[in-house]
């Protein structure tokens, strides 16, 4: 019984600061769907809006087709994992779990059977008589998704519920989280700010910068296709080298930049002329010479296990950061060298500066 | 203690320990015991003190239990009280709620100093000022006739008068515990319990009473301790129908000259306190400590 959100020009604004402003996406029913962005970029409001916390001062959230205007949080069709996850701390857990279906009128028996249900589906059977205070991070994790997914909503939005876990339960609790919404096929609007969380777990992802909607793409599309700077450079990291477009043709463009001329992926509406910048992955330089080569001076390598970092100086003073993976660390380039580096076109991407 | 003593040395320490212990003895443990031994022994003309007549007994307390007038107002004392408290609370929980959870900083401060600002003024004057508000030909009545709400003044001093005085007299006491234990409780809380489908009253029955139990507990406390203890708004704001069991040790004292039996009807009233506040705290499942904190 899951339910597609969509957002229809939404704005809000607080006295004189726009923190979001006209904002469009669908989010289908049953997609595990992301907000990224960094703090203060209005993903926050943006959830709250949906909740029913905040009501929008422009545009209008619809809920499976319904507008939800005029309704509080208590009159719609979604549940909300909060930050602090907000668990009452005075209730057993099983009363916590059950305390949407209380406030939907259930009997004790009823509610108490199905609390213990969702234990189980969190694997916490036994804790029901216990108070959260006596769980773990993880556990308290895991109690707070049980509790609303008690009351069956028909969304599921969830406020950074795992920044404050160390990262190993973190990297355990993506995949739970994922899994959880597989089994239950609710919809999940999660928001983050850590990129790779929302790379790793979501179906699509919204990326956000200063409260405007930047791309709305899958992860993969996100990572290769970035639409805009701001994208570019947030997720994912990369080198940004800075020039004029010479040429554009063929989804292609060249770039004339102080190292001579680049090219990269390009859409076709870029003018000739205009100021624009090469964005290329780590792990799409490979040192060496060819088509499209940049010079750098080499600063350091971080032998990370599986590649290495090598982190430089292009003659522009942009920093230059090149994955060589482990088995061709025989070509890396040794600290305090002048160094090469080529890529195949197809792997960059040029955008016009914002 | 072991800190005193590493900080100020043992010396000072002592010193200062040793000052805390006189004037604990001096100030609460010896008038306390005076006035035990006061209300245990009978009124004897001064010839007769330390002769065979002064010996303990339980005649005085024994004296309230068969006067069935002083008994009638002891009782109604200890539940009028109980009544203050009550009134007290409701009038503060939502007041306090708003402060601690949904007023604007700048509205705190106007809210905090409204509250506090009366309480610069002395007890008694404040509860003169009811007297005047409440007076057979006061502003209350006058404003009531001219709306036409009733056509002619009403006697508000008694039972009424008495109430509205304490409550107003203690807001303080039970505002301040209640919006401190409020004002802790995480926003988010809220949040959840309205987001799960509650409406006000199971979030604030479910969610922030029990959180703010302590509390309410001390502002209850507070408020019922000092309505038992209050003479200014039953002499002042009372009618000869509504007398406080105060005004009564306060005439044995002062009007009957029989100490030995004030002191008995003072330490009936202190036990009977002091077991109401220990069966709330029970009730409640509130420990002393939280109390004091």
């Amino acid at each position: 019984m899951s339910h597609s959100v969509q957002l229809d020009g939404i704005g809000m604004t607080f006295g004189s600061t726009r923190a979001v402003g006209d904002v469009s996406f669908t989010v289908q029913a049953g997609e595990f769907f992301s907000i990224l962005g960094p703090s203060g970029c209005g993903k926050t409001t943006i959830l709250r809006m949906i909740a029913g916390f905040l009501e929008p001062t422009e545009g209008r959230v619809l809920i499976g087709g319904r507008d939800m205007r005029g309704l509080g949080p208590n009159q719609r069709p979604t549940a909300m994992i909060f930050q602090s996850l907000a668990l009452f701390p005075l209730m057993p857990v099983w009363e916590n779990i059950a305390f949407g279906l209380e406030a939907r009128g259930m009997g004790r028996a009823e509610r108490r059977k199905r609390a213990e249900e969702l234990l189980r589906l969190i694997a916490l059977e036994g804790y029901g008589d216990r108070m959260p205070g006596e769980l773990s991070g993880g556990q308290r994790q895991r109690v707070a998704i049980a509790r609303a997914l008690a009351v069956e909503p028909g969304v599921l939005l969830l406020d950074e519920p795992l920044s404050a876990l160390d990262l190993k339960l973190r990297q355990h609790m993506r995949a739970e989280l994922r899994g959880l919404q597989k089994r239950t096929g609710v919809t999940f609007i999660y928001i983050t700010h850590d990129q790779s969380e929302a790379l790793a777990m979501s179906d699509r992802v919204a990326v956000m910068s200063n409260g405007l909607l930047q791309q709305v793409a899958t992860p993969r599309q996100l990572y290769d296709n970035p639409a805009t700077p701001f994208v570019a450079r947030f997720v994912g990291e990369t080198n940004a080298i800075t020039g004029q477009i010479g040429a554009v043709g063929g989804g292609m463009a060249r770039i004339d930049t102080a190292m001579g001329p680049l090219r990269g992926r390009a859409d076709p509406h870029l003018a000739v002329g205009q100021k624009a910048t090469l964005y290329i992955r780590p792990e799409a330089l490979m040192p060496g010479t060819g088509a499209n080569t940049l010079h750098a001076r080499v600063s350091r390598m971080d032998f990370e296990g599986a590649f290495a970092l090598v982190h430089g100086q292009f003659p522009d003073g942009a920093a230059l950061t090149a994955a060589v993976p482990s088995t061709r660390l025989s070509d890396a380039p040794a600290p305090g060298t002048d160094a090469s580096f080529f890529f195949a076109p197809e792997h960059a991407v040029v955008l016009a500066d914002a | 203690m072991r800190d005193l003593y590493r900080r100020f040395g043992p010396g000072l320490a002592t010193v200062f320990l040793s000052l805390v212990l006189i004037w604990l003895a001096a100030m609460v443990l010896a008038p306390n015991l005076m006035m035990i031994d006061y209300a245990l022994r009978p009124n004897l003309p001064p010839a007769e003190l330390g002769g065979p007549q002064d010996v303990w007994s339980l005649d005085n307390v024994l004296y309230l239990a068969n006067e069935g007038v002083h008994r009638a107002i002891f009782f109604k004392t200890i539940w009028a009280s109980a009544l203050v408290a009550l009134l007290t609370l409701i009038v503060c929980y939502p007041i306090a709620f708003w402060m601690a959870q949904r007023a604007t900083p700048g509205q705190l401060s106007i809210a905090l100093m409204l509250v506090i600002i009366p309480f610069f003024i002395n007890e008694v004057l404040r509860t003169l000022a009811w007297f005047i508000l409440l007076a057979y030909r006061g502003p209350l009545n006058a404003v009531l006739l001219n709306m036409g709400v009733i056509d002619q003044p009403v006697r508000w001093q008694g039972d009424g008068g008495v109430l509205a005085g304490m409550v107003y007299a203690y807001i303080l006491f039970m505002l301040l515990p209640i919006y401190n234990a409020i004002e802790s409780l995480d926003r988010s809380q809220l949040e959840a319990a309205r987001d799960l489908g509650a409406g006000t009253v199971r979030t604030h029955r479910r969610v922030v009473v029990p959180h703010a139990k302590a509390g309410i507990a001390t502002g209850c406390v507070f408020t019922f301790m000092l309505a038992a203890g209050s003479y200014v708004a039953p002499a002042l704001l009372g009618s000869p129908g509504s007398r406080w069991f105060t005004e009564i040790i306060y005439n044995w004292f002062f009007e009957g000259g029989d100490w030995n039996r004030g002191a008995a009807y003072a330490l009936t009233l202190l036990v009977l306190c002091l077991a109401v506040v220990l069966v709330t705290l029970r009730l409640f499942r509130v420990n002393l400590t939280d109390v004091a904190k």
